[in-house]
């Protein structure tokens, strides 16, 4: 069975989102990246890139598929994660300590969409 | 066996040869007049071998293959069907293999009667009116079609229609296409047997829909029962309907996407017609229009005059210009047409039920073993969601890689992305049952041993001539050429 930590939200496309004053840091969860297997590339936005909650912002690749990522909140990036690009198979490792992108978040009420660790449990049980 | 794993280019040896060609009696300088800054300064860093050394290393090479001449090949989604020798036969004639694509239309009647009397067939074969065999493979016939779907809408001024509708089980090439054609691409969701939810597509069908593209059966190898009704309501909402071909196997000879309303369709000759595919060609992708679109087919086509004379002819007024240069690949069509010939119209109609029979007997034979996500009679394919039994970690790679050391290529896996550990297996109508019966045996012994002995399924393969591959160093550092290999 897969890993969830309670202290952050998820979205149904298998994202994570954990919020810090009006910082958002976001990832992929355990279970996506279990379930796409060996990851070997992930196409992040830019710094001062505008992402929208349920827009793609990029793409992770794996031996098995290339996955868009969808953005579980709306705002500006701040930072994108650089380490990954020389290391995509991070997200394998420890897919909660190894953010994607830190997003300044333009409406806090978005995270009321998504889930929280126990409705994200029942999900991918399902 | 010795495991040959030579380059041609470790054979070299200087001053070696495999030609010897007469002296130059005419004291030509072949060099003097091209302009020097075109004359390359280095020799070319050709490998220099004799004859022998060369046959030795192609045959050995040949003989690392695995083809559907060497062993059932049950990739599914691609049709790995048995290609009849006799379709070989006939494309090496000389009057064919001589012909060049500018010659008088005068002097290739044959060539231009052989275009014109398949495009005929696959009409009836399909229910539509007419078919242009020039688009090179399936996807550049998806383009080719799209582009109909566009030239339609925009020959009426309307050109409200930006949208393309495609269901999220859909083949990757029918959104890319959609998206190279200038459409804006809509997923319409399926239900949980795979096939199309007519209630979140009618929400979808407004005056911005230029059309929808489905394969029928589905990629879950199902057929769409709803296919009317969705024919009925996409037509009611203006738009057209496009058919990818990629799964018309089971259905050759008994329905006919015309039939069910289809508007627009490519045919994967390579797939369905049994010639040679795989590793990127050579494929053919003909596009069959319904009579309200054959003004827009692409230029050049091939028309019968009364006299019974054949002509190339550009004079679609309407067209949406041409997509290839000459007439399409043609050696894919002689063999086509050898296929359709061999069968003739009465036995081609057993190709559909017996590719169903034979997917169906072996997705039967397995699903103790094998979880199957949708129950029921499929088509000619269907998909495994991996093992039953997940307790193992043996996964749908360690199950294809297995399948390998015994011999059979392995199904196409992770695809479709519906289920996390699909295998999707496509045995084709030229198997026999014993073959059938010997992969089943395999399948279930390798859930055996996935069970009793899970560390040598992981490991596999172990009879092959390279063991498990690094796939993700493959992926992140490819070796693409051999000075690569020669620097690592």
């Amino acid at each position: 069975m897969s890993k969830v930590l309670n202290d952050r939200k998820y979205a149904d496309s298998h994202e994570w989102v954990k919020l810090e004053g009006d910082v958002a840091t976001i990832g992929i969860s355990d279970y996506a990246q279990h379930a796409l297997g060996n990851i070997v590339y992930v196409d992040m936005p830019e710094e001062g890139d505008e992402v929208t909650q349920g827009d793609d912002f990029g793409a992770v690749e794996s031996v098995k598929a290339a996955s868009d990522l969808i953005s579980p909140v709306s705002g500006e990036v701040i930072e994108a994660n650089q380490e990954l690009e020389e290391k995509p198979e991070l997200l394998n490792e420890d897919p909660y300590n190894n953010w994607i992108i830190k997003v300044k978040i333009s409406d806090p009420s978005e995270l009321d969409n998504l889930m929280d660790a126990e409705a994200y449990n029942k999900f991918t049980e399902n | 066996m010795v495991n040959y794993d030579k380059i041609i280019f470790e054979l070299s040896a200087p001053g070696r040869k495999g030609y010897s060609l007469p002296s130059d009696n005419y004291h030509t300088d072949g060099f003097k007049d091209i302009p020097s800054d075109l004359l390359r300064k280095q020799e070319a860093d050709l490998p220099e071998v004799n004859e022998l050394d060369v046959v030795r290393h192609y045959t050995n090479l040949s003989n690392k293959n695995f083809g559907v001449d060497t062993g059932f090949y049950p990739l599914g989604s691609c049709t790995m069907k048995y290609n009849p020798k006799i379709n070989e036969e006939l494309c090496s004639l000389p009057e064919f293999t001589s012909l060049h694509p500018l010659q008088d239309e005068n002097s290739v009647q044959g060539a231009l009667e052989l275009y014109w009397n398949l495009q005929k067939m696959l009409s009836e074969i399909a229910g539509l009116e007419e078919f242009t065999l020039n688009p090179y493979a399936g996807a550049h016939g998806e383009l080719t079609g799209l582009l109909v779907m566009k030239k339609y809408h925009e020959s009426r001024g309307d050109f409200k229609r930006t949208k393309v509708i495609v269901p999220d089980s859909a083949h990757g090439t029918n959104p890319a296409s959609a998206m190279v054609a200038g459409f804006e691409v809509v997923e319409v969701k399926s239900k949980p047997n795979g096939s199309i939810d007519v209630e979140d597509l009618k929400p979808l069908l407004d005056d911005t829909v230029a059309g929808i593209m489905m394969t029928n059966p589905n990629t879950l190898g199902m057929f769409e029962t709803e296919i009317v009704e969705i024919a009925k309501l996409v037509h009611d909402a203006g738009g057209l309907l496009y058919y990818d071909g990629a799964n018309l196997n089971p259905l050759l000879g008994k329905v006919r996407p015309g039939d069910m309303g289809f508007d627009i369709m490519h045919i994967n000759l390579h797939k369905t017609f049994s010639t040679p595919h795989g590793g990127g060609g050579p494929g053919s992708g003909p596009v069959g229009v319904a009579s309200h679109l054959t003004k827009h087919l692409p230029n050049p086509r091939v028309v019968k005059d009364e006299n019974d004379k054949f002509h190339i002819l550009s004079d679609n007024k309407d067209t949406l210009g041409n997509i290839s240069s000459f007439m399409g690949n043609f050696g894919v069509m002689m063999r086509a047409y050898a296929y359709i010939l061999s069968l003739g119209k009465e036995n081609i109609k057993n190709v559909g039920p017996l590719s169903t029979l034979n997917a169906n007997y072996i997705k039967e034979s397995l699903k103790d073993d094998f979880l199957l996500p949708i129950e029921g009679v499929c088509k000619h394919e269907f998909v495994f969601d991996g093992l039953k039994d997940k307790s193992t970690g043996v996964t749908t790679l360690n199950v294809a890689k297995r399948l390998l050391d015994y011999g059979f290529h392995a199904p196409t896996i992770y695809f479709p992305l519906l289920f996390h550990e699909s295998m999707m297996i496509e045995p084709t109508e030229t198997e026999s049952k014993d073959t059938l019966d010997r992969f089943i045996e395999v399948m279930h012994k390798i859930a055996e041993e996935a069970r009793e002995m899970p560390e040598v399924v992981k490991d596999a393969p172990v009879n092959t001539i390279v063991r498990k591959l690094d796939e993700t160093t493959a992926a992140k550092n490819p070796i693409l050429k051999y000075k690569d290999l020669t620097e690592v």
